[in-house]
């Protein structure tokens, strides 16, 4: 499940913003802080892909429609194109790429996913997963009715969400 | 040839994805992730008028923003191309095609046709600079409904004099006059007009092209979000006049494509060009309602479909007439899409050849349509399914009696069509049976005589689709004869390194199929080896420098076919050098599981992985043979691969708000043998919910003066998975006699099938309210007023 926008946020970085020019930000990012000067427009999205170099977060659209740049903020999934870089400052976010543990072994709803062949070509799937495990935190044993209702906002064209949809049961029985 | 006699039982298994955990990891680069330093970023001026002339280009307040080197106007670069657009696909020899070049010079034809450009550092600054571009436009008058733009009212390209691009008819020798009387004897008829609604195909990735110039070293490296490198490589070459030599195209992770990234597109021919007169990269991403607009549309035909039957409902003839809307130009291979449909009109039924079809195809001041998912072959297979429906209306018989009556028999198979086209095999009667027993259909029939009585708000409608896929694309002959500007054929390399590992090079250029577990899963089986064991290296000109690449589902059966046979052709020398090292006769090894036995001599054998050691070493080979395990083939298939099946649907319809929600959804496909049954099931659901999509949700809509009104996911209605139901998939395997894996093919059969069984079903739940055809996409509104007119409503 994805909320629009991030809510509860610090907000220190986007005071400063207002002013117009470049502002000097500190995002932690799955355990690791990032800092740098960002533009008042620039999106949490583009802030995790172009500054912290993590591409791993997809972008689909321009319309806060898709789903693809779903991350967790503060441990809620949101998508990362409705928030404002500045509006993350001191917050903790976490990417497709902090889910995995550190000696590789897959995340259970990634691992879900691989066994359940929820994914083909692969672009909204890191968006998926972390709207996925978001629905579960919120939760745990949900129908598959749920399941689809919960994942409304993240958009796939490959699967037809059959297998999407079975891989976060599957996960969900563990 | 040597043939593994004994499976390993790899083939066929549910083996899970060697792609996914670098795509579930984030670790899968896509083109946008590439990173380069130093590169520029490409944005376009696109044009808000559908149609208009471009009176002056002032680039100078865009060119004194900070962060911008470089803003050019269509003039400024119409020296850069040596061609135009490339259309590969000139389907007469009188086909008019209109100038076309990556940006508009004296007129934009649609809403997004690019009229100017800008370089900068940055894309924010590349962005902005395009705000900061005055063009000065002369509106013109616009055209965006077909039948107006075949009266030649208002002539878009006024070089042309008309707004026809070609007038293509299918002949069939011989025939003259026997469609005429076919309809002439008939005893039941039908004519029927259905409307293909224009789709975006949205592939979740929007594209992304990255150009690297190495201006020292005279190569360029051009990364695309592409389904085709080996053809955008010719193409770039051709069109901008470098050599192809010094060109490599590399498609990365590439997120889906469905027929939209078959294409050439204006953005990749210009960071090659400008990356050229920069000597800088250039890289350009698209932007979603940029996408929308500038990325190639799907469909957009009106159908006009005639059956004639004889008393007992065969098909005794059919006429076909179609108008192909090509939107503004003709991109890769606009003008083809209607004719890889012309042979799909009869379905999957006998016809005498009492056939006639013709497709006008007009120009419109809409995005450029190109292949979408099925290509044709949706819109064809939709207009015989929604027609044998009407004729069973018609004659008074249950629709799935109708088709019954009018399949090929099994025991006709392999059978010359009435266009000379030879099914390879089939069993429809077998895939119905099926797909009636997994849906329920007699229990489902019984339940809607008692549940749609008058005055029902929930009416319950049952639609079937049964149709043929036709695949393979293509044997290189036929596609001649088509006009078609290329050949059909694939090439493999395999390679046993002297380690044991092999690697497989393939010219298909996968998207999300899964070819890299799917062809380690064909040669493991073929070597007798683990898959673990086979790398699959694919979608880069460098490493791959032959193939044709990937879509028409004809991957597997092409390429994957062309593995399969060079397999054998490193199984061969293998046992030459088995046969020379246990000084056997060659005719008397045998080769199972990864291991040449000499037969009746179990204790003389030799394993694959001592050959490979020895073929690397040379020390001793028969004479006169060359080093290395290594073996090619190009493969130009004999024939089309004829996957079918059916699909049956089950909806109700709510009469008070128009709803449609799909009950359940059975899709029973035979696609021949299957490689990997978890891949082919993926397919199918990810097809029907595509082809589902078009019925109820999905539609480009354009107003009168051709403003794109659907040019965002928030306005374009790609549906959610609480917008969709299960897919229930079932199979029968009936193999092609045609390759020795005995495959077909599966990437379209769900968009083919799937849209004709839910608008079936729509119209079975409100035939009894005098309904007997709903338009596409049959959204609540739509139904809602269709019913209310139907039962004599002013509303």
């Amino acid at each position: 499940m994805v909320h629009d926008g991030g809510h509860g946020l610090q907000r220190g970085g986007a005071d400063r913003a207002n002013q117009g020019d470049p502002v000097e930000i500190t995002v932690t990012i799955n355990g690791k802080a990032h800092t740098a000067d960002v533009e008042p427009r620039t999106l949490l999205v583009q802030f995790i892909r172009e500054s912290a170099g993590l591409t791993g977060t997809n972008i689909g659209c321009d319309t806060s429609s898709c789903g693809a740049c779903s991350i967790h903020l503060d441990g809620e999934a949101v998508k990362s194109c409705t928030v404002l870089a500045v509006q993350a400052d001191g917050n903790a976010v976490t990417t497709i790429e902090g889910m995995a543990a550190a000696d590789g072994t897959l995340h259970p709803m990634q691992q879900a996913f691989m066994e359940n062949h929820g994914l083909q070509c692969g672009y909204c799937t890191p968006g998926m997963v972390m709207a996925a495990t978001s629905l579960l935190k919120e939760n745990p044993t949900p129908t598959e009715e749920e399941v689809r209702i919960g994942l409304e906002g993240n958009l796939c064209r490959c699967t037809g969400y059959h297998n999407i949809v079975q891989s976060v049961l599957a996960c969900a029985k563990g | 040839m040597t043939m593994t006699d004994q499976p390993t039982g790899v083939l066929g298994s549910r083996m899970l994805r060697r792609e996914d955990p670098a795509l579930l990891t984030g670790e899968a680069r896509f083109t946008s992730d590439i990173v380069v330093p130093g590169a520029l970023h490409l944005a376009l001026v696109r044009s808000p008028y559908a149609r208009a002339r471009i009176l002056s280009v002032d680039t100078s307040a865009a060119a004194a923003l900070p962060g911008v080197r470089a803003v050019y106007s269509g003039a400024d670069l119409a020296d850069l191309w040596a061609g135009p657009m490339p259309c590969a696909w000139p389907v007469t020899d009188d086909m008019k095609n209109p100038a076309h070049l990556p940006v508009a010079v004296t007129q934009a034809n649609h809403v997004g046709d690019g009229v100017a450009c800008v370089i900068a550092e940055s894309a924010e600054a590349a962005r902005d600079a395009v705000e900061a571009v005055i063009v000065e436009y002369e509106p013109l008058e616009a055209v965006t409904d077909l039948e107006d733009a075949l009266s030649d009212r208002v002539v878009i390209h006024d070089e042309l004099g008309t707004n026809r691009s070609y007038t293509w008819d299918l002949k069939i020798e011989e025939t003259d006059g026997a469609c005429d009387a076919a309809f002439a004897a008939a005893a039941y008829s039908v004519k029927e007009r259905y409307v293909q609604q224009r789709l975006i195909p949205a592939a979740m990735e929007p594209r992304a092209v990255l150009a690297v110039p190495q201006p020292f070293g005279g190569d360029m490296t051009l990364y695309s979000s592409t389904q085709v490198p080996h053809i955008l490589k010719v193409m770039t070459a051709l069109t901008l006049g470098i050599p192809e030599h010094q060109l490599r195209v590399i498609a990365p992770a590439v997120g889906g494509g469905f027929g939209s990234k078959l294409n050439v597109y204006a953005e990749e021919l210009l960071c090659v060009a400008l990356a050229r007169r920069h000597a800088l990269p250039v890289r350009w991403t698209e932007t979603r309602s940029e996408g929308c607009q500038a990325t190639i549309h799907g469909r957009g035909q009106i159908q006009d479909i005639e059956l004639a039957a004889d008393a007992d409902g065969r098909l005794t003839g059919l006429r076909v007439r179609l108008i192909g809307d090509m939107g503004a130009y003709l991109q890769l291979v606009t003008p083809g899409v209607p004719l890889l449909g012309a042979f799909l009109y009869a379905g999957v039924y006998e016809l005498p050849k009492a056939f006639d079809f013709s497709c006008t195809s007009v120009f419109t001041n809409m995005t450029p349509t190109d292949a979408y998912r099925g290509a044709g072959r949706p819109e064809a297979t939709y207009a015989i399914e929604r027609a044998m429906d009407a004729l069973a209306t018609e004659i008074g018989i249950d629709p799935l009696e109708l088709r019954r009556r009018n399949f090929i028999p099994v025991d006709k198979f392999p059978y010359e069509a009435y266009t000379g086209l030879v099914y390879d095999s089939g069993n429809h009667d077998g895939a119905a049976t099926l797909a009636a027993e997994m849906v329920g259909y007699t229990d489902l029939r019984e339940r809607q005589q008692s549940q749609n009585v008058p005055g029902a708000t929930k009416r319950l409608g049952i639609g079937l689709s049964t149709y043929f896929e036709m695949c393979g694309l293509a044997p290189s002959r036929v596609l001649a004869s088509l006009n078609y500007g290329a050949g059909g054929w694939e090439a493999a390399t395999v390679r046993v390194l002297p380690t044991n590992k092999v690697q497989v090079v393939t010219g298909t250029s996968p998207h999300g199929q899964g070819h890299e577990t799917a062809w380690s899963m064909i040669v493991a089986e073929k070597l007798g080896i683990s898959p673990d064991d086979v790398d699959v290296l694919h979608s880069d000109t460098a490493i791959a420098p032959l193939g044709l690449d990937t879509y028409g589902s004809r991957s597997l059966s092409v390429g994957g076919v062309a593995i399969a046979m060079t397999c054998d052709k490193v199984i061969d020398k293998a046992q030459q050098i088995a046969a020379h090292l246990l000084e056997a006769n060659p005719d008397d090894l045998e080769f199972s599981h990864g291991q040449f036995t000499v037969a009746g001599s179990p204790d003389r054998a030799m394993p694959l992985a001592a050959i490979a050691f020895e073929a690397f070493t040379a020390h001793n080979l028969p004479d006169g043979m060359e080093p290395n395990l290594e073996a090619h083939t190009t493969y130009d298939p004999p024939n089309f691969s004829w996957p079918f099946g059916t699909h049956i649907c089950v909806v109700e319809v709510d009469t008070e708000t128009g709803e449609v929600e799909v009950l359940k959804y059975v899709a029973v496909d035979d696609c021949g043998n299957q490689v990997n049954p978890l891949i082919v099931d993926g397919q199918v659901h990810g097809g029907v919910i595509q082809g589902l999509a078009q019925a109820l949700f999905e539609e480009a809509v354009y107003d009168s003066d051709g403003n794109l009104r659907t040019s965002t996911l928030a306005e374009y209605l790609v549906p959610a998975a609480s917008d969709v139901p299960p897919v229930i998939t079932g199979h029968t395997i009936t193999p092609s006699p045609t390759n020795q894996l005995g495959v077909k093919g599966v990437g379209e059969a769900g968009t083919i099938a799937a849209t004709p069984a839910v608008i079936n079903a729509v119209v079975d739940a409100l035939s009894g309210l005098g309904v007997r055809n709903v338009p596409m996409p049959a959204s609540p509104n739509t139904v809602w007023s269709i019913i209310n007119a139907a039962q004599g409503g002013s509303q």
